[in-house]
């Protein structure tokens, strides 16, 4: 197992992913000799996981059972440890695009955090870009360090444990584009610039707040930033269900207009609502909107330098 | 050669040796290149309004009439001195709010001072381009969360959207974990595997050539544009990569030729242009040769394909085309390994239902979900930061989720449940043709 690699197998000493279904899942560090504890039983590593392919069933001592999948950004990112506020995977893609990043690509971060954006950033630029984070929490940035190492993505980022306001990213003129996810990322602009390669590079500052966005974009183009944009990125998840909604009896005979089933196969009748009028009621399929969503998660703004 | 771009002519000759990202003012029919800065029009007097209550729009502030604009024009006189005049010729002008002159000088700017930012192509540049001018083609937040999600390349499918996915796919998804490839599948083939084998055909090259070539005026505002549709042949398009393969040699010319797009990408940005053109000589150097040995390896690749296909070992799949995503869906989820993702993009959201609870009776996946991204712009200025414009809706709907180990009981009946699902797929599209 590794972040940037696909395995086939569990092996000792991997982190995997328990799915219980129902979007509950927990990540385990995979030990011979250890039990992991779920609602549906007791997993044995030794006989349970190690061994079996990524994307088994999984039976528990209760009878229940769960699905071990391979670790992903995207899976890590749902079930990290949080240190800190973390950027979801929606706002890492767009990071991701418009930071133009790809294999080979040299990214500097600031602040790691729980390292939720590090891992996706890792694994667009493997296995020839290298990841420069900057982290001025000393136990956050050990963290950061140690899990780099259990995800076997060490070699591709270097963590350094300063503040990025007065110190820079440690790097200069190296960067293809630079990340900033701290709260004055105005005072960070300059030391960005000096860290992206003389030819040019791109930028990125994520802030939840307008003014940290306006003072941020008053220093991008004081520093010759080109290119200025921001936006914000909004993600709406729907349930499939099938309703059923009543028909009001308003005193009419039932008419000969019952359709004859739900017919979904045919196109003319793609979705077509299916009334029962036995029932009184209509059955058709709907992706509803969740009762509550992420309105708002931050403000990303794009800058150029060239 | 001449081009077009938003009713300019010019040619690029001038261009060359530039570092992306200068800008360029165009004269009559050339390039020429100004200094990165363009000096703001200086308002030799810095008085403004507070208000408009006074200013009467009687059609007669701007005292030079039509004629004499042109006749500015036609003198080649520079855009920005053309600007000046019509702001000294503005009655109104001085009695503006200093935001409104702003907007104004603006304004005129865009109309007179043709200027061209010539910039690297990237999956950035090209599906902005793409959404503003074909809207209803691709959609810059699809690419974005199918990219990060689906990092390792499964099988992209789509027609004319695929130039873009496909270019995509090489200078973001290439996972430098082998070469991806490219396939077509006339549609109907009861089984996948048997597809016929694609190489880059001519038809994407060029678009990721002239993809090469993307300028981009700033500030970009997306225009309407008639662009002439690309053919798109009917044909499906698959890519695959797996990391199996990162020690096979790249034999393949899709894969050259993605590493030659490779090196164009990350090669000096001073050298560029020379590159560039010998990647074009090798193009058409390729179009010319003999075509039976074309032939040859096309026959070659096919069964090299579908020998991967049979592995069923795919790192993912992600579907984006005008056909109906179920039954492509359901037989190519065939080839892709336990504990992977896959994503279908959708531009309607009841396809993608029927998707969902098909997939739910197929059994073998788990974590599906069906969602939408909206995007919204901002314009950020010293007291007038507001949202700019909102896409929703246009954007179209993901499918996505991640594969597990089939029961054994319940994998014939999805395969029987496939094939089924595969008879009434031709007759589907071409009901799906609408928005072609």
């Amino acid at each position: 197992m590794s972040f940037v690699e696909y395995g086939d197998t569990i092996k000792d000493g991997d982190t995997a992913i328990v799915f219980l279904g129902h979007e509950s899942m927990f990540p385990v560090k995979v030990q011979h000799g250890t039990v992991t504890q779920t609602k549906y039983g007791v997993i044995r590593h030794s006989t349970d996981l190690i061994g079996k392919k990524y994307g088994s069933k999984v039976t528990c001592s209760k009878g229940g059972w769960v699905f071990i999948l391979h670790p992903t950004p995207e899976l890590w990112t749902m079930n990290l440890p949080h240190r800190t506020q973390i950027l979801y995977s929606t706002d890492i893609s767009i990071i991701t695009m418009m930071l133009e990043l790809k294999p080979g690509s040299i990214v500097c971060e600031s602040g790691t955090g729980s390292g939720s954006l590090s891992h996706a950033l890792i694994r667009t630029v493997a296995p020839t870009g290298h990841l420069y984070t900057v982290e001025f929490h000393q136990q956050r940035a050990e963290k950061a360090q140690e899990e780099f190492r259990e995800h076997g993505v060490e070699h591709l980022v270097t963590v350094t444990n300063q503040d990025v306001c007065k110190n820079g990213f440690g790097v200069s003129n190296i960067a293809d584009a630079v990340f900033l996810d701290i709260p004055s990322p105005w005072e960070a602009i300059g030391h960005a610039k000096a860290a992206l390669k003389a030819e040019g590079g791109r930028i990125c500052s994520f802030s939840p707040c307008i003014e940290q966005v306006q003072r941020t974009c008053l220093a991008m183009e004081e520093y010759g930033f080109t290119e200025i944009n921001t936006l914000e990125i909004l993600l709406r998840v729907y349930n499939v269900r099938t309703i059923s909604l009543q028909i009001p009896d308003l005193g009419k005979a039932a008419e000969d207009n019952s359709s004859a089933g739900f017919d979904s196969s045919s196109p003319s009748n793609q979705g077509s609502p299916c009334a029962n009028l036995q029932q009184g009621t209509v059955q058709f399929k709907s992706g509803v909107p969740l009762r509550e969503m992420v309105g708002h998660t931050g403000y990303l703004t794009f800058a150029t330098k060239s | 050669r001449k081009i077009i771009f938003e009713k300019q002519w010019f040619y690029l000759d001038n261009a060359i040796g530039h570092i992306y990202g200068t800008t360029f003012e165009v004269t009559n029919g050339g390039n020429l290149q100004p200094k990165q800065e363009v000096e703001e029009t200086p308002t030799e007097t810095k008085e403004a309004g507070t208000d408009n209550r006074n200013i009467v729009d009687d059609g007669k502030s701007q005292k030079l009439t039509h004629d004499d604009i042109k006749a500015l024009k036609d003198k080649g006189i520079k855009g920005q001195e053309i600007v000046q005049q019509l702001i000294e010729n503005s009655t109104t002008f001085r009695g503006k709010t200093e935001f409104a002159q702003d907007k104004y000088i603006k304004k005129k700017k865009k109309k007179y001072e043709a200027v061209i930012t010539i910039v690297k192509p990237s999956t950035r540049i090209l599906s902005t381009m793409y959404y503003a001018r074909e809207p209803g083609k691709i959609n810059a937040s699809f690419r974005n969360v199918e990219n990060v999600q689906f990092k390792n390349s499964g099988s992209p499918m789509s027609c004319h959207s695929f130039a873009l996915v496909g270019y995509g796919s090489i200078i973001q998804m290439y996972p430098g974990a082998g070469p991806v490839r490219a396939a077509t599948s006339c549609f109907g083939f009861p089984k996948p595997f048997f597809d016929n084998l694609h190489e880059f055909p001519l038809s994407k090259v060029h678009s990721l050539l002239s993809g090469t070539f993307s300028t981009e005026t700033l500030p970009s505002d997306p225009e309407e544009n008639a662009l002439v549709e690309e053919e798109s042949n009917g044909l499906t398009d698959e890519k695959q990569t797996s990391h199996q393969e990162a020690e096979e040699e790249p034999t393949t010319e899709a894969a050259m030729e993605i590493n030659q797009t490779e090196e164009q990408e990350t090669m000096d940005i001073n050298a560029e242009e020379v590159e560039f053109k010998e990647s074009k000589e090798k193009e058409n150097k390729e179009n010319v040769r003999d075509k039976q040995i074309k032939q040859w390896e096309r026959r070659k690749k096919l069964m090299e394909t579908a020998a991967f296909l049979r592995e069923k070992n795919a790192d993912g799949l992600i579907v984006a085309s005008k056909f109906h995503p179920t039954p492509l869906l359901l037989s190519l989820l065939e080839f892709v390994a336990p504990s992977r993702p896959f994503v279908v993009y959708c531009q309607y959201k009841e396809p993608l239902l029927e998707c969902y609870t098909k997939l739910r009776e197929r059994g073998g996946v788990i974590n599906l979900k069906l969602s939408e991204t909206w995007l919204r712009n901002y314009q950020v200025l010293p007291d007038r930061s507001h949202p700019k414009l909102t896409m929703s809706g246009g954007g179209g709907y993901l499918l996505s989720g991640i594969t597990v180990v089939l029961d054994k009981g319940k994998s014939d009946s999805s395969n029987s449940e496939a094939l089924k699902m595969e008879e009434p797929s031709p007759k589907r599209c071409k009901v799906q043709d609408l928005h072609c």
